[in-house]
């Protein structure tokens, strides 16, 4: 039962040529758009027409300054730019220097002292991490004085460091371990002969998440460096001095920070652990799955540890283009909630109208009994957030074969104009990376901070060490950076897209400005208004741009969604919210995922039937008729398409709980029990894979960005469509303080940390120090 | 990466004397808290408004420094606030944190840092006693025995009437006339036992002992007059060759 892809893709074509004919009233071929929507992977350039090939890889590193200085390490030669310190100079030669306090991304401290290097000429031995290069410079980090030195700052930290590795959690991964068997001296000095101890310092309660033995503390400062330069938190701090200086908060206060998790990480001893992951496991027990976050648009890269069929703890990965090396607290504590209120057993309504569990073959059955009875025009599928690729698309496939082209995503978006025809309307188009670039960027209807941390960090960092100047649009939140706040509403935004504001001048002289929309702005009465003004703004800022004889192909205008994967159910051509299920009042609703409560029953016929498939218990599965227990995204291979579209794959690290089953798989098996030739003609990953590559071929080129384009047809379209009019109301943060930060998606709902977490937020903004 | 080999190497090389240097000293520990812990008469509720006149010199002070660097001048005004309430409760850092437009944790910092921030109640008159080698040599702990003897108190502790409080303090710098103490901001140097009682007392009485040495001399001149010196300066031109 194979259908070739071409007639089914045709399908997809049709329906979203339909599509755009309702949304198009304007110049612009549906054609282009057909082109562009149907396969977003090929950027046409659309004045030339020439086509650009994907980029591919990284850019190639730019070639040795010509200023650049000669530096001998260790004998090596190495050119390096002047300002490059010697621990970094020494990186580059392959030589590791040993070090505690320095960090990549936190300024230099150079207290720790562990880094002391022998340069010639110097009498001293000299601190690598803050000492800049000079010509000529002769390095040795393995000479007597240089190992003779560190084997006395390694014995000064450990005459204060408890002995208690046995019972600490940083065993195993603990850089005070690891760089004592390494550089430390064999044998100790320190004879404790009066029995008054080490040092003996207090544990600070900084929340639910992080746990304190600040016996262990070194005084690297990096938590501290952290808090105030990437997170924007000024909690942490030292008190105190000499042999009594202790890290902490001085008085009891919760570590504030959605990024807070991080000083985990950060942390080279055992000072700073994580509550939920104490005392389970050592790190060499667990198993790595590199996989993808799901919590926010970002898709940050992350690092599922798990062991035997449970996940233990998430860990960052490294990804230069998304989330450096940093993720949010949701990101990494939320697991806890991956083994709660799970649907575990397939579920049919039984005559007492309650869910009942059944096997897989009675309950798909079941479900096609209902489905066969009803037409396809009177059905609909509302998908979530969460839903992966593959599944996104078996069920787009399943429900196009039985005839129903109601598809919708639970998040809306503005259909006016080419609305999510033309894939540059809802991507964050400059990239995630282009906020380094960027000299203003102007948020529009969105706390940042809690919609996307990791993004929120990397504007921090512009703001500190580029200047970047950020003005926001909507309701007043508290970014942790200075912004220029124009005004709560539409209206302001209005005015500076017809250029009548006051602040249109520094606008139009930004050299790489960016407007960063807000899709928590776009669910709003003025969602409409907000994106057709920001269109005809971010073109005419390019259109400055080009005339100030700027080549670069900057792109100014970019969406910030809240989903993990909204961006890959766009691609796929699934409609942006749920006013059509509404309208229709469908007899049969697939909800796969769908868990924001925006369809109710009451907007359904009345005897409509209703399925549910996704992996958590929460609003969909209240209101379902059937139950089909899907994967979780820790549970099966599956593609997320970030918010600046870049398709990412998610590893397995467990498999699904009780009778649950990847999502594709199930899809696929109730495709053999509707009716007429509905199956869905793939049977392995491998397959759905090339059928996603058939739809739109980004899908599975993963880890690259595609670009879109269009933005001039795209402000055309608005300009000759009528101007959508605005109630000027306030544009409302979905996340107004941290402890809405914390329960966002089904997952993070089930989860208890998240829970203790906004208890914590909730009551530390109740004491007499406030958040 | 050192490879072990290398290490072993080294230890054959490097002098294996095992005299382990058996030298131990009891850490001197503060007597103060470095964490905050809210009492009722310590809490952010404690309310602190910095006065009119201090907060023109507030303004005096701010105006010394940049814009953008107005932060330097925590020092001065945390000192501000400790001379106005007499000591330094928290409400105080938040205010001055609050003034200054920075993040409290840096106040805190700052205040737990410095010694002479007083971040507990101090008596109507802190008596701080020197005891550093210079002082110590020339008898401070006979004095501060003779302070805790006469107040009733131990180092660190504050008399029930609220009256005095007794430091032991490192260096004041007026090791020239020592043994000495420092009383609010005034000090007494050149001390005798007597002296010691003298100057409680007076201070109980409601006086202001004078400040300054107590064994007859100005500041620190020798006490038997001159030792060197002693003639008439010579004038100008003096041990000049002929010939210039």
């Amino acid at each position: 039962m194979f259908h070739p892809g071409g007639v089914h893709g045709a399908r997809h074509i049709a329906q979203s040529l339909h599509h755009v004919k309702n949304a198009i009233r304007g110049t612009c071929s549906s054609k282009l758009l057909m082109q562009q929507k149907a396969a977003a992977a090929v950027a046409v350039e659309s004045k030339k027409g020439t086509v650009t090939p994907p980029p591919t890889g990284p850019a190639p590193t730019a070639p040795a300054a010509p200023n650049s200085v000669e530096v001998y390490i260790d004998d090596k030669m190495v050119m390096v730019e002047p300002g490059t310190t010697v621990l970094q100079a020494a990186a580059l030669a392959g030589v590791e220097i040993p070090r505690f306090c320095y960090h990549d991304r936190l300024s230099i401290a150079g207290n720790c002292r562990m880094c002391l290097v022998e340069v010639e000429k110097s009498v001293k031995p000299v601190a690598s991490c803050a000492m800049p290069v000079m010509k000529g410079m002769r390095v040795k980090t393995n000479s007597p004085m240089t190992r003779k030195a560190r084997e006395g700052v390694m014995e000064f930290l450990l005459m204060n460091h408890p002995l208690d590795c046995p019972i600490c959690d940083q065993g195993g991964e603990c850089d005070l371990q690891d760089q004592s068997m390494m550089f430390g001296s064999d044998r100790s000095r320190f004879t404790d002969i009066k029995f008054d101890g080490k040092r003996a310092v207090e544990d600070k309660n900084i929340g639910p998440l992080i746990k304190t033995i600040m016996n262990r503390c070194i005084h690297c400062t990096r938590c501290i460096r952290f808090g105030s330069e990437v997170a924007g938190v000024d909690d942490l701090g030292t008190t105190g001095r000499g042999n009594e200086m202790q890290v902490g908060t001085y008085v009891e206060k919760l570590f504030a920070s959605e990024l807070s998790g991080n000083v985990i990480d950060l942390c080279p001893v055992g000072a700073l652990t994580s509550k939920p992951y104490a005392f389970t496991y050592r790190p060499w027990e667990l198993r790595k799955h590199e996989s993808v976050d799901v919590m926010d648009g970002l898709g940050s890269a992350i690092l599922v540890n798990s062991r035997g069929g449970e996940i233990i703890r998430i860990l960052p990965r490294v990804h230069e283009g998304i989330n450096e090396e940093w993720i949010s607290d949701k990101t990494r504590f939320v697991y806890d909630g991956l083994k709660r209120q799970r649907l575990t057993q397939p579920m049919l309504k039984n005559s007492q109208g309650l869910l009942e569990p059944v096997d897989w073959e009675d309950a798909l059955s079941g479900i096609a009994a209902r489905i066969n009875r009803v037409p396809g025009q009177e059905m609909a599928a509302l998908v979530g957030g969460l839903c992966d690729v593959e599944a996104l698309t078996a069920l787009k496939d399943l429900m196009n074969r039985l005839g129903c082209e109601t598809l919708c995503t639970e998040e809306s978006f503005p259909m006016n104009a080419a609305g999510t025809d033309l894939r540059s309307n809802y991507l964050l188009n400059t990239k995630i990376t282009g906020v380094e670039e960027a000299d203003l960027v102007l948020l529009i209807g969105t706390n940042i901070r809690f919609e996307a941390p990791v993004l929120n960090a990397r504007i921090r960092k512009a703001y500190l060490h580029n200047n970047l100047r950020i003005a926001s649009i909507g309701e007043r939140v508290d970014l942790r950076y200075e912004t220029d706040f124009l005004g709560d509403s539409v209206h302001v935004l209005a005015q500076l897209a017809d250029g009548d504001h006051k602040y249109s001048e520094i606008l139009s002289k930004a050299k790489k400005p960016m407007i960063i929309v807000g899709s928590s702005s776009l669910q709003h009465g003025d969602g409409t208004a907000v994106l057709a003004n920001a269109i005809v703004l971010a073109d005419s800022l390019r259109s400055k741009m080009s005339s100030n004889g700027d080549e670069s192909d900057w792109k100014v205008l970019n969406v910030l969604h809240r989903h993990a994967n909204q961006v890959g159910a766009l691609d796929l051509g699934y409609k942006a919210g749920p006013s059509a299920i509404k309208q229709m009042q469908p007899k049969v609703l697939f909800m796969m995922g769908a868990d924001d409560g925006v369809v109710q029953r009451r907007d359904l016929a009345g005897d409509a039937f209703v399925i549910y498939q996704g992996h958590h218990g929460d609003k969909g599965a209240e209101m379902a008729d059937a139950v089909l227990p899907g994967a979780a995204y820790t549970e099966k291979y599956a593609t997320y398409v970030n918010t600046e579209g870049r398709a990412q794959r998610g590893n397995v690290a467990v498999t699904p709980p009780g009778m649950a089953r990847e999502d594709w798989k199930i899809l696929r098996a109730l495709s053999e029990f509707v009716r007429g030739s509905s199956v869905l003609p793939y049977d392995s990953l491998d397959e759905v894979r090339k059928r996603l590559a058939e739809i739109a071929p980004h899908l599975t080129r993963y880890g690259q960005v595609e670009d879109a384009n269009y933005f001039r047809q795209s402000k055309d379209l608005v300009w000759n469509a009528a101007r959508p009019g605005h109630s000027g109301q306030t544009l409302p943060a979905q996340q107004r303080e941290l402890e809405d930060f914390y329960m966002t998606n089904t997952i993070s709902r089930a989860s208890r940390t998240m829970a203790k977490c906004v208890t914590a937020a909730r009551h530390q903004k109740s004491t007499r120090y406030g958040l | 990466m050192l490879p072990s080999i290398v290490r072993a190497a080294t230890r054959y090389v490097s002098p294996s004397t095992v005299s382990r240097g058996i030298a131990s000293s009891t850490p001197v520990l503060s007597s103060h808290l470095f964490v905050h812990r809210d009492t009722d008469y310590n809490n952010p509720d404690v309310p602190f408004e910095f006065s009119p006149d201090n907060m023109k010199r507030i303004e005096a002070i701010l105006a010394q420094f940049p814009d953008g660097h107005k932060r330097a001048g925590v020092i001065p005004i945390l000192d501000l606030a400790q001379r106005q309430h007499g000591w330094l409760p928290i409400s105080a850092m938040h205010k001055v944190a609050e003034v200054l437009d920075m993040p409290r944790m840096r106040v805190y910092e700052v205040a737990t840092f410095y010694t002479m921030f007083n971040r507990q109640p101090t008596g109507k008159y802190h008596v701080q006693v020197c005891t550093t080698t210079p002082c110590m040599l020339c008898g401070a702990e006979a004095v501060r025995e003779r302070l805790k003897e006469k107040l009733g108190i131990d180092k660190g502790q504050t008399t029930k009437d609220g009256m005095f409080t007794l430091s032991e303090v490192e260096c004041l710098g007026a090791c020239v006339n020592a043994p000495m103490i420092q009383v609010n901001d005034d000090f007494y140097e050149d001390l005798s036992l007597k002296d010691v009682d003298d100057i409680i007392d007076n201070l109980r009485a409601g006086k202001r002992p004078t400040p300054g040495p107590r064994n007859g001399r100005t500041c620190s001149e020798p006490i038997a007059g001159l030792t060197s010196l002693t003639e008439e300066p010579k004038g100008p031109g003096f041990g000049l060759q002929a010939g210039l």
